[in-house]
């Protein structure tokens, strides 16, 4: 970096530094963006026609929220959203119980070498997979229900809790476990006094974290027949009954907010 | 420190015997949630589907296998719509949002009694209602299409980034801020000169990796007919063109992959 000296700078005006330092890249950077930006939306088409029929629709669908049907259909409701609510519980915890060993397997410093690599492998590919192709997967293999969702949503906490664990497994403070291991603990205790404490905080605010998310996947895996809300969700939208899909969301809403009300609350104590 | 006296000597304990029963309390109650969730769920399930997994399984990857390489001429058109209801959705996501996490961050909020409330409530209900609920809902009010799809992702994406970029907002350093306002400096000037240089690359950190999230969700928004390249997937999954179906997923991992690798790049650069 070549020195600037103040002399030189004295009596110019001031300009903010660019965000790119190189100019040829900066422009470079624009250019393409921009010329990225007009095909995009010129090849997009747009039937403003269509869109300003749908508009009066949509202006319904927002008043709907103001008067949300709960009843006419709530036995339908109930019984996604009670389903909904058991694929999350039970996939969460077959889930966490998993990726606990995986997650164990895929840290470098305590792994070694071929099961860190088959442990990655298990994490970068359950990763890869949008939960609703899993899904779509499994519902033509297991058949229509909740055991394709309970396994999608399993299958996919899997990759993200073992990735995340083995991220904070990796970065623990290695001066503990040592201390343990020297008292002559066996593997076991080593993991369960030297390396699971540190990771314990961590470890529940993700998994607090995960059944969160896994109960808003859940609210979609209904609409490729995996069981859940989203299947009622679906055929109120189809009827065009927006009390009743109102309702729902609402619904899912409340209890997102809940979760994470209940995860705070819970991380706030664990740490 | 909890201790156990045992002939005369003290034995240490982790927990005291109190903690152990409500410890012990917890599990219980845990598992047994767990055993109800599993019982219905197995009882919703069709075991006979189940048994029969392995053969069907075994069937689609016979029917699958090989890729029909040659479908892909037909798939560029839905690729570059997928890529553009992602980048699309993104910008418009990314200009909505900051002016929402400028309202709800504590240290920018005009009004923490008025205004945060809403900005929250505006993050915590895009949030929590997945992109595909959302796409649902716009085909409905504005029709199928590209269209839908694109406002469906911008729609998920505000809350997302602007919880993020209200979070950073939180975190500035003040003297940076104080700075700025003691050389008598607008409330604006305060934000261009003292605030947004402390949050950019938190910014754009947060929009390349919005973008990547957007490129996975955009791939299966088709599902419903918002446009892209689920819905060459739906429509091969409905005359059970499997071949055709392995290529698109294989064509999704790919994108999903090179997606993932351009944010991972772009976020070292800037962090």
């Amino acid at each position: 970096m070549s020195t600037v000296r103040l002399e030189d700078k004295l009596g110019q005006g001031w300009k903010k530094p660019p965000f790119v330092k190189r100019a040829g890249l900066r422009w470079a950077l624009i250019i393409g963006f921009v010329a990225y930006l007009i095909a995009a939306v010129l090849t997009i088409e747009v039937d403003w026609g269509r869109v300003y029929v749908g508009l009066d629709r949509g202006w319904q669908f927002i008043l709907s929220f103001t008067r949300p049907d709960f009843v006419s259909r709530w036995s339908d409701i109930w019984e996604g959203l009670l389903e909904s609510i058991m694929m999350t519980v039970a996939a969460s915890v077959v889930g966490i119980a998993i990726s606990i060993p995986i997650g164990l397997g895929a840290a470098r410093n305590i792994a070694p070498l071929p099961v860190y690599v088959v442990c990655r492998g298990i994490v970068a590919i359950s990763r890869a997979l949008q939960e609703i192709i899993v899904a779509i997967l499994l519902v033509a293999i297991f058949g229509f229900g909740p055991l394709a969702g309970f396994l999608t949503l399993s299958f996919a906490t899997i990759g993200f809790l073992s990735k995340l664990l083995a991220e904070d497994i990796e970065a623990m403070d290695r001066v503990q476990a040592e201390a343990i291991k020297a008292s002559g603990a066996r593997w076991m205790q080593w993991i369960n006094y030297g390396v699971q404490p540190q990771v314990m905080p961590r470890l529940v605010g993700l998994s607090m974290y995960r059944i969160d998310i896994n109960f808003r996947e859940s609210a979609i895996l209904g609409l490729v027949g995996a069981g859940g809300i989203g299947a009622t969700l679906n055929t109120a939208f189809d009827r065009y009954e927006y009390d009743t899909a109102a309702a729902i969301l609402i619904l899912i809403i409340g209890i997102v907010m809940g979760l994470e009300y209940l995860s705070g609350v819970i991380r706030a104590k664990v740490q | 420190m909890p201790v156990l006296e045992k002939e005369g000597a003290q034995v240490w304990r982790r927990r005291t015997t109190g903690e152990g029963m409500v410890r012990w309390f917890g599990w219980l109650i845990g598992v047994a949630v767990f055993v109800v969730c599993w019982q219905q769920i197995s009882a919703a399930t069709t075991w006979f589907f189940v048994w029969d997994a392995p053969r069907i399984a075994n069937d689609i990857w016979t029917r699958a296998t090989p890729p029909k390489w040659e479908y892909i001429t037909q798939l560029g058109r839905p690729i570059w719509d997928t890529l553009n209801i992602a980048t699309l959705g993104t910008l418009i996501a990314l200009c909505l949002a900051v002016p929402v996490a400028f309202l709800a961050a504590r240290n920018t909020t005009p009004s923490a009694l008025f205004v945060r409330p809403i900005a929250l409530l505006i993050i915590v209900s895009t949030r929590s209602i997945n992109s595909l609920i959302w796409a649902l809902l716009l085909i409905a009010i504005i029709g199928p299409g590209v269209f839908a799809g694109v406002v469906a992702i911008a729609i998920r994406s505000i809350g997302f980034c602007a919880k993020l970029l209200y979070e950073a907002i939180e975190e500035i350093d003040t003297t940076q801020v104080e700075a700025i306002t003691a050389t008598g400096a607008s409330r604006w000037q305060v934000m261009a000169y003292g605030i947004v240089p402390q949050i950019l690359p938190a910014f754009a950190g947060i929009a390349v990796f919005r973008w990547d999230i957007n490129i996975r969700e955009s791939t299966v928004l088709g599902l419903v007919g918002a446009g892209g390249i689920g819905l060459q997937l739906s429509s091969s999954l409905n005359v059970l063109a499997w071949p055709q179906v392995s290529l698109i997923l294989v064509v999704i991992l790919f994108a999903v992959v090179i997606s993932e690798w351009v944010s991972a790049k772009v976020r070292g650069a800037i962090i």
